[in-house]
């Protein structure tokens, strides 16, 4: 693996010697997620929430598999297969909350993971590529749910299949045919459920795919850190496992005491009412709102209300509409230049006095803010409310980040991760990585 | 994730373990894993049962119907839990020729009163599936090929069903199955 | 590499500037401008609020009320469905509320349904099965409509999903037909507020004018049980009734959630106290 004095796997039967040869998938498992790997021994409960998510993910995936067989992606009998897996499939209302609940609870959980990445700069070299690839998790975790909350065929799924596919009318030029060859109609109709029950069906695979790449990439620098010091020597680690595969199981109870909690007692508390109303394409609900965990975004979108013009001509440079989708989509675009953004030296937000109110003062609550007006209507105060916490969100990434890692001066690091845990940095031997410099510790990978 | 915990958490424990005493097979670890195996185990349990029939399945599973419109000699088709359902009025004849016949000789002895119903001994009904490998024989239809022994002849692989429904000649193990049912008047309940 | 960021800076400014300049109008009229009213019929709205002693199925402990969901079914039967479909429903799940499976065949053969007659194949109304689901006492919406002034009245299979608060939003709109308080009609009215004809007041409901007439009047049905049929009592059976019918797993779901955290209980105690003890070593050392 990664570091010198990483544990190597050693077969101790004939028969796992005979695998080993053949085909080393224990090598490869031990030295991703077994002792093979050695991580950062300061680990804090932050760092959880990456094996929940990959949790997560086979959630969906089974629950969906199996929500498959009994649904049918036909708009005359979609509202009614759905109530069909509820009342007479064999624990189907259970299999289909825990879907629709463990996407909100996916969605949770990689908000988590995605502010810990933030807060502590996991961004920075050398895990670029990591964070990079997240951010493309992230985007098709956005596409497979908007398809997937089509597919109960309510009110919410049909109005809010035919809003967001309008925002793709306002490209210029190509947006209009481009809207209608995406959705196969002029509203959505049947075309429009079955590819997006085609795509929900694949997206979650080609995630699973990105994920693979995502830990592969992890496992090149290795795991980050809170206090962001790179690991030096041995005694900054500890084997993933047992230490971790022990701390993700208490984790993964946690987290699962919360899931099952709403799955049996709230399960329709993340959900909308309209969305048990059979699709109805010549009544929208009163207030249409995405699931929560789009709110922000939405929010973003529509921020927007007024043309952007050049001042004092009256010409219009970008018409409101496109401004908010280009607003919307800019606003995760942002994260893959994050790496780039912020160039301070120091990687964990805890040694960085001014990146950390701005962070706890600035970006947390402009990102609550945000998710708060997206499921209001659309009306005073809450446009204004959005047009600021769009300013900050903006502001955050573009204009802070660069000048405060300029101006900041940080908190002194301390020289190692022993001696952030231990008080003192007196255990012999191991490699010294030199410095900070994370690549001189780093061996790669054999293929 | 409980599994990729997997059984190598009690050794690799003890290595750690062994710096300050041997806690080999340190029971915690053990209870621990084997509670979670235990949920794991219960989780199976409603992901294999998800696949069994539903329950408007299981619902619509009995069949009635009205015999009272079936002419002597005439067979009618219906649906039984989703496959054919044989109903015929036997003719003299073909009671005579099944009647005929010494039970215990046959591949699978049963006489033409073991399958029908008391004081209905000219009703005979049967499941539409052939005994072989599931296909419908033919002979309920008028102008039907009834195969050597007059009742029916799957196409399939060639068996041959005599007037009572049972397997004379061909691939098939058992006679043509016969539901239960019971007569409602002149109706007949299946299932 | 200075000069790189510098101009990225300035350019995002003045994206920022021209951005922030097409806000203002916006922001000119909100703070000059007229403060947004809420539509008049505001001022009536209700929330929706449970029965006395609330409903039985209320709450992680809740049970079915199996005498009140039999009486909702009959003030369903005799009140309801005259003008609403019940279509996720089959007759045999009415063996749920504790009536016997012949019961339930007896119950459905007064039903018709729609069917095809077995000799001609013409469309006709037979007497329905257990296996048979409610029916929709409309051939089609285009009825529906024509019989009811233009609203359509809606499925109930999930009503008190497909609201708000449904269970108490049933309960309080059957039983919430009153007339509005003069004095907020008296300053509603100015603001053009009226309650057209053919459409009748009630505060539950989302604009306060619902399309349906008052249906529940004491003692316009009879209960089986003897218990008496006053508006209050026929709105809280129906909205049990109707509660189940959304969701007639509800009470098994509870019931298996308690098992499941409860054993998560259990297993994550556990494997805390695994986690703490294979990290004893460590943290031992920690100043």
């Amino acid at each position: 693996m990664s570091f010198a004095w990483a544990k190597q796997y050693e077969p101790q039967s004939g028969f796992t010697k005979w695998i080993d040869e053949k085909l080393p998938l224990p090598r490869l498992v031990y030295n991703a997620i077994g002792a093979g790997y050695p991580v950062p021994r300061n680990l804090n409960y932050m760092w959880n929430f990456g094996v929940l998510a990959g949790f997560c993910l086979v959630l969906q995936i089974v629950t969906g598999v199996i929500l498959a067989m009994h649904y049918a992606s036909n708009t005359e009998v979609a509202f009614g297969q759905v109530e069909h897996i509820m009342r007479n499939v064999n624990w189907g209302w259970m299999m289909r909350y825990a879907h629709a609940n463990g996407a909100s609870f996916f969605f949770i959980v990689i908000y988590l993971h995605i502010f810990r990445g933030l807060y502590y700069s996991s961004y920075k070299a050398p895990r670029e590529m990591i964070w990079l690839l997240g951010v493309v998790i992230f985007l098709l975790m956005m596409a497979t749910a908007f398809m997937g909350y089509v597919l109960p065929w309510g009110q919410m799924s049909f109005w809010g299949a035919k809003v967001i596919t309008g925002l793709f009318g306002a490209i210029p030029f190509i947006g209009e045919p481009l809207q209608v060859w995406l959705v196969g109609g002029y509203a959505p109709n049947d075309s429009t459920l079955n590819r997006f029950f085609s795509l929900h069906f694949l997206l979650p695979f080609v995630i699973a795919g990105v994920v693979i790449l995502h830990i592969w990439a992890l496992h090149i620098p290795g795991s980050s850190n809170p206090t962001g010091v790179e690991v030096k020597k041995e005694s900054d680690t500890v084997p993933f496992h047992p230490y971790y595969t022990a701390k993700d199981g208490f984790g993964l109870g946690v987290f699962l005491i919360a899931f099952t909690f709403m799955v049996f007692f709230l399960p329709n508390f993340l959900g909308h009412p309209d969305n048990y109303i059979e699709a109805n394409p010549l009544s929208t609900p009163a207030l249409i709102v995405p699931e929560w965990y789009f709110l922000p975004f939405y929010a973003i979108l529509r921020a927007f209300t007024a043309d952007l013009t050049i001042p004092f001509t009256g010409i219009v440079l970008i018409e409101a509409k496109l401004l908010g989708v280009i607003a919307m989509f800019g606003s995760i675009l942002v994260w893959f230049f994050l790496p780039w953004l912020d160039k301070s030296p120091v990687r964990s937000g805890h040694y960085r006095p001014m990146f950390k109110k701005f962070f706890w003062f600035g970006l947390i609550p402009a990102m609550l803010l945000l998710t708060y007006v997206g499921g209001a209507p659309a009306e005073e105060p809450y446009v204004l409310l959005s047009q600021i916490g769009t300013a900050y969100y903006f502001l955050h990434f573009l204009v802070i980040l660069p000048i405060i890692s300029q101006i900041e001066v940080p908190k002194p690091l301390p020289y190692s991760i022993t001696e952030a845990v231990l008080g003192s940095d007196d255990v012999p031997g191991g490699t010294d990585g030199g410095g900070d410099n994370p690549q001189a510790a780093v061996k790669p990978l054999p293929a | 994730m409980a599994d990729t915990s997997g059984a190598g958490t009690v050794e690799a424990t003890s290595e750690v373990a062994g710096e300050d005493g041997v806690r080999r097979r340190d029971w915690i670890h053990i209870a621990a894993l084997g509670t979670a195996g235990v949920g794991g185990a219960a989780v199976i349990f409603p992901l294999v049962s998800q696949m069994a029939p539903t329950a408007d399945v299981l619902a619509a599973s009995t069949t009635e119907v009205d015999v009272s419109q079936v002419q002597v000699g005439q067979s009618i088709k219906s649906v039984f839990r989703d496959q054919p359902l044989f109903i015929k009025r036997l003719t003299p004849e073909e009671i005579a020729a099944a009647n005929d016949v010494d039970a215990g000789s046959l591949r699978d002895p049963e006489t033409l009163a073991d399958r029908t119903l008391e004081g209905h001994e000219d009703i005979l009904v049967t499941m539409g599936v052939c005994t072989h490998l599931g296909c419908v024989p033919l002979g309920a239809a008028e102008g039907e090929n009834k195969g050597e022994f007059g009742g029916y002849y799957c196409p399939c692989h060639g068996s041959h069903y005599d007037t009572a429904g049972r397997i004379r000649k061909g691939p098939a193990p058992t006679n043509l199955t016969v539901p239960d049912y019971a007569f409602n008047g002149d109706v007949i309940r299946v299932g | 590499m200075t000069i790189r960021l510098a101009g990225i800076l300035v350019g995002i400014g003045i994206t920022a500037v021209l951005v922030l300049w097409s806000m203002v109008p916006g922001v000119i009229n909100l703070v000059s401008g007229p403060p947004v009213e809420k539509p008049a019929y505001y001022a009536f709205k209700e929330k929706p609020h449970a029965p006395e002693g609330g409903f039985s199925f209320a709450g992680p402990v809740g049970k079915w009320d199996y005498a009140q969901l039999q009486r909702g079914y009959s003030v369903y039967k005799q009140v309801c469905s005259a003008c609403h479909g019940l279509k996720f429903v089959a007759f045999r799940n009415l063996e749920e509320l504790g009536y016997s499976e012949e019961q339930v065949r007896a119950e459905a053969a007064t039903w018709n349904v729609p069917g095809i007659d077995p000799n001609t194949g013409e469309a006709v109304m037979r007497p329905a099965l257990p296996t048979d689901y409610f029916p929709n006492p409309y051939p089609n919406n285009v009825a529906a409509a024509a019989a009811n002034n233009n609203a359509i009245p809606p499925d109930l299979s999930l009503m008190t999903k497909a609201r708000k608060d449904g269970s108490n939003y049933v309960y309080s709109l059957m039983s919430g037909y009153v007339d509005p308080d003069p004095e907020k009609l008296a300053a509603a009215q100015e603001k053009g507020f009226e309650t057209p004809t053919g459409l009748y007041f009630n505060p539950w409901f989302a604009n306060v004018n619902l399309a349906m007439p008052p249906q529940l009047y004491e003692g316009s049905i009879t209960y089986d049980d003897g218990t008496d049929a006053t508006v209050d009592q026929m709105a809280q059976d129906v909205a049990a009734f109707l509660t189940w019918t959304a969701e007639p797993s509800m009470i098994k779901r509870k019931q298996t959630g308690w098992a499941v955290i409860l054993f998560l209980l259990f297993a994550t105690g556990l494997a805390y106290m695994s986690y703490k003890q294979i990290w004893a070593g460590m943290k031992s050392k920690k100043k």
